[in-house]
């Protein structure tokens, strides 16, 4: 008979902190990413095999959910480039101090959105459409 | 159950290393550091491509220096799908059986998409 003993890491008890989101956000946006490889996979497909095939995959991206989607993938791209920079540089041992690894949890965040609004501010200016 | 027979040592030197318990640690980070690079790449293409017809968006592709840098982004990327992807349901999938394929799934569809984005590439450079 099992005893119902807590578990570790006895998240219930915690104060949130940013380190709780940087860590399950990667997970997720690495998710959300490998989905998004499919869009490449298929783009490159498409490419390669005619115009008629890229014109479905311009006409996607082009389209309501495409570009929702597409914005997502641009923010979880942004995230998890920047959250994986922090993660290489703590792999050296680099940035464990209390108020260094918090702060380095906020400018990964802030700047996910800079970088989003960067490369969408890009596509705007350019006036997209394949 | 017949562990508990041996001893710790015993146990200890029968699990032990084998020199490759790293590998995983070490390819994940070799090819985030690629990806670092290919994936501000990625982006600065995709943002080319924005205003291209057809036919310039494949020549673009086609230049020998894009084609390569872009099979080393779809095999870097797709490997560190399947190596991040392999960390989350060993985590959170506890079932034994829809663990095991799930994993031989994400194996299967990183792979093909990895190989159909490489011979995608080649047709592409080759103009075929």
């Amino acid at each position: 008979m099992p005893v119902a003993r807590p578990l570790s890491p006895h998240l219930s008890v915690y104060r949130w902190q940013i380190q709780m989101m940087t860590s399950i956000v990667h997970r997720a946006t690495g998710i959300a990413l490998s989905v998004g490889l499919l869009l490449v996979a298929w783009a490159l497909i498409a490419l390669a095999s005619g115009p008629d095939a890229f014109a479905q995959v311009a006409a996607f991206c082009a389209s309501g959910f495409g570009t929702f989607l597409l914005v997502g993938w641009t923010w979880s791209l942004a995230f998890h480039f920047l959250n994986g920079i922090r993660h290489l540089w703590q792999d050296l041992g680099i940035g464990y101090a209390p108020a260094t690894f918090v702060r380095a949890g906020w400018v990964v965040l802030i700047g996910s959105f800079v970088l989003t609004a960067l490369v969408w501010a890009c596509v705007l200016t350019r006036g997209g459409g394949a | 159950m017949s562990a508990r027979f041996r001893t710790p040592m015993k146990i200890a030197s029968g699990l032990g290393s084998a020199r490759s318990g790293s590998h995983h640690f070490m390819v994940q980070r070799i090819t985030a550091v690629a990806l670092i690079a290919l994936g501000l790449w990625v982006v600065w293409i995709a943002l080319e491509m924005l205003h291209m017809d057809y036919a310039a968006a494949r020549a673009l592709i086609a230049r020998p220096s894009n084609a390569v840098l872009m099979i080393a982004f779809v095999i870097a990327s797709f490997w560190h799908a399947q190596l991040g992807l392999q960390v989350i349901v060993e985590d959170y999938v506890h079932a034994k059986g829809f663990e095991l394929t799930l994993q031989i799934a994400i194996k299967f569809l990183c792979f093909l998409g990895a190989a159909a984005s490489v011979l995608a590439v080649i047709r592409i450079a080759l103009g075929t």
